[in-house]
C-alpha cells in the first residue's frame, strides 16, 4: 500500500495556500503509508541562468552556513541557501555538474533531492503529520504539488528511499503499488550511462520516463512507452514544471480518485483525503480509468 | 418512520456502526441518515436489520458489506467493495462505484446509478446487480449465479470462467472472457430483466435493447441433471 495525493490550483488567489489546502490530503493517507511522506511542490521560477537543488542531510542540526562558506569559497560562486532544519534550498548558476561534483567530494553526506527552475523536494521518514512539520508544508507555496506516503513493501525504508522520486530537472514521480521488471528496466537504463541512488522500484520508473524525454518523446508519448515497459501494478503520479500527469495499470491493481473543480484538480488515492477541500461538493468527482493518461496543466 | 441523524465529523465510525448493530427489534422501520462521510471505510456494513440507511455523501470501502435486510443508499460514489457478500436487501449508489462492487454477493439487489469500476460482480453467488452506467474490465469473473445488468458498455474479458450467472448488457462488450458466450434471450431470462430494470428506476429501458450472455459450460464439470441447483 502506499498513498498519492496531488494538488493543482487553477485559482492565482489559492495559490500562497497551497501548502494548507495539502495538508489533510497527505495527512488523510496516513494508514495507506505510514512509514514515510513527501512531496514536492513547484513554485514560481527561479531566474533563468539559475537552478534550484533541494538538499537533505542526515541531522537537523547540520551547519548549513558553513557549507554555504565553503561553496562561496571553493566555487568562486555566491550561493543562495533557504534552510528548514536537515534540508535547504540552494539556487546557483553555476551547472549542475559542478555542483553534484562538489557536494559528493566535500560533503558525501548530503543526498540531492531534486533540481530545476521550480521544484522543491521534501521528504523524509516518519508519520505523514511529523514530516510535514518538520519542513514547515503548511506554509510552502506553489501552482501544483505531488505528495506521497509510504508503506514500505519492496525495499527499505529509508530517506532516500521514501516519494516522490526526482530525475533530470522540475520532473518527479510518486507511485502506489510495485513493479516487478524494476531490475530488468534498471540494468537497461545504466546501460545508458544513467546512475540510479537506490535499489528502488519506482526510481526505475521516474528515470525511464524522464529517460524517454530527454531521447525526445513528449510527456504523452513517454507514457505510451510506460505502459509498453512497466510491469506491475501502478497508480503513478507525475510532476513537470507546468502539469500534472496521472495513469493506472491496465489492471487498475491500485486507487486513484480525482476531484475537478473551476478552482483545482485535486488527486488522491482515497477520497477521503479530498474530502476536506473548499466545495469540493461541486466538485466533478471520478475515478481514472485504467491504462489512460490525465494530463492538467497549470 | 423513525428518523434519527449521525455526523461522521463528530461521532467516531465505530459508535455509528455499534447502534446500526442494535437487536433489529429495536432498529426495524427506522430510517438512519448518517452526514459527512467522507470517504470513511466500512459504513454501514453488516447490517441486519429491516433498516434504512442514508449514507449522504461519498462512501469508502466495503461500505454495505455483508448487508441483510437493510436498505442502504449513498448518495455519492462508493468505494471499492461496496456491498461484498451482501446477503439480502438493497444497496443502492447514486454515483459511481469503484472496483469490486457487489463481489461475492449471495442475494438482495445493488443497483449503481452511474458507472462501476473493474471486477464488477466478481464471484457473484446469487444478487442481483443493476449498472446504469458500464462496467470495467473482469467484470462478473466466475460469477456462479444471479444476475447482472448493465445499461452501458462492459470492458475486457466479460464473465470470465463463467458459472451460471446471467449477464444482461445493453452497450458494447469489449471482449467475452474464456467460456462466456451470448445466449438467446429467452422467456425467462427476459422476465428477470423486465423485473430488474423495474425494481432499479429503469421501467422506462426496453428490454429488447440488452444481450444475455452465458456460460458456454466447456471450461467447469457441468452436468444438466444439476442445472436445478443454481
Amino acid at each position: 500500500m502506499c498513498g498519492i495525493v496531488g494538488l493543482l490550483v487553477k485559482n492565482p488567489s489559492m495559490r500562497a495556500n497551497i501548502g494548507e489546502l495539502m495538508m489533510p490530503m497527505l495527512i488523510g493517507m496516513t494508514e495507506r503509508g505510514p512509514d514515510s511522506a513527501g512531496m514536492a511542490v513547484f513554485t514560481a521560477p527561479v531566474a533563468g541562468n539559475e537552478l534550484k537543488y533541494s538538499l537533505y542531510a542526515p541531522t537537523m542540526d547540520f551547519n548549513w552556513q558553513g557549507l554555504a562558506h565553503d561553496f562561496d569559497a571553493h566555487l568562486g560562486s555566491k550561493v543562495s541557501l533557504s534552510t528548514k532544519g536537515n534540508h535547504a534550498i540552494l539556487i546557483s548558476h553555476l551547472e549542475t555538474p559542478t555542483i553534484k561534483t562538489w557536494i559528493k567530494e566535500h560533503y558525501p553526506q548530503i543526498h540531492m533531492l531534486s533540481v530545476g527552475q521550480s521544484i522543491d523536494v521534501y521528504k523524509d521518514t516518519g508519520l505523514p503529520a511529523d514530516v510535514a512539520a518538520r519542513y514547515d508544508l503548511p506554509h510552502v507555496s506553489g501552482t501544483h504539488l505531488v505528495g506521497h506516503t509510504r508503506m514500505a513493501t519492496e525495499s527499505a525504508i529509508t530517506p532516500a528511499h521514501a516519494h516522490p522520486f526526482t530525475a533530470g530537472r522540475d520532473w518527479c514521480l510518486v507511485h502506489n503499488g510495485s513493479l516487478s521488471n524494476a531490475n530488468s528496466l534498471r540494468r537497461k537504463l545504466q546501460h545508458e550511462g544513467i546512475d540510479f541512488e537506490t535499489d528502488n522500484d519506482t526510481e526505475a520508473a521516474c528515470r525511464f520516463l524522464e529517460w524517454r524525454m530527454r531521447e525526445g518523446d513528449d510527456l504523452k508519448t513517454a507514457l505510451e512507452h510506460g505502459f509498453d515497459e512497466l510491469d506491475g501494478f501502478y497508480t503513478l503520479l507525475m510532476g513537470t514544471k507546468d502539469q500534472l500527469a496521472l495513469i493506472r495499470d491496465p489492471f487498475a491493481c491500485k486507487p486513484a480518485v480525482v476531484a475537478e473543480h473551476d478552482d483545482y484538480v485535486a488527486i488522491a488515492s482515497e477520497f477521503r483525503s479530498l474530502a476536506h477541500l473548499p466545495d469540493v461538493k461541486n466538485a466533478h468527482v471520478f475515478e481514472p480509468s485504467p491504462k489512460e493518461m490525465y494530463v492538467w496543466k497549470v | 418512520m423513525e428518523s434519527l441523524k449521525f455526523d461522521l465529523a463528530a461521532t467516531p465510525l465505530r459508535e455509528v456502526n455499534q447502534y446500526l448493530h442494535s437487536p433489529a427489534s429495536e432498529l426495524n422501520g427506522k430510517h438512519v441518515v448518517i452526514d459527512n462521510p467522507n470517504g470513511a471505510h466500512n459504513i454501514a456494513v453488516g447490517l441486519k436489520s429491516d433498516i434504512k440507511v442514508t449514507i449522504d455523501g461519498h462512501a469508502g470501502y466495503y461500505a454495505a458489506g455483508m448487508n441483510q435486510l437493510a436498505n442502504v443508499v449513498v448518495t455519492g460514489s462508493a468505494g471499492t467493495g461496496v456491498a461484498e457478500n451482501m446477503m439480502s436487501g438493497v444497496v443502492h449508489v447514486k454515483g459511481f462505484a469503484s472496483n469490486a462492487a457487489g463481489a461475492t454477493a449471495q442475494g438482495g439487489l445493488l443497483i449503481i446509478d452511474g458507472d462501476a469500476g473493474l471486477r464488477c460482480g466478481i464471484s457473484l453467488k446469487g444478487a442481483d446487480i443493476v449498472v446504469g452506467g458500464s462496467v470495467g474490465s473482469f467484470s462478473a469473473f466466475m460469477a456462479q449465479a444471479g444476475n447482472l445488468v448493465v445499461l452501458g458498455d462492459a470492458g475486457e474479458a466479460l464473465g470470465d470462467s463463467l458459472y451460471e450467472a446471467r449477464l444482461f448488457v445493453r452497450g458494447e462488450v469489449k471482449s467475452l472472457g474464456a467460456d462466456c458466450e451470448e445466449k438467446p434471450m429467452d422467456d425467462e431470462a427476459r422476465q428477470i430483466l423486465v423485473d430488474l430494470l423495474a425494481k432499479s428506476g429503469h421501467a422506462d429501458v426496453s428490454p429488447d435493447s440488452f444481450k444475455l450472455y452465458g456460460s458456454a459450460r466447456t471450461l467447469y464439470n457441468f452436468h444438466v441433471d444439476n442445472a436445478g441447483a443454481y
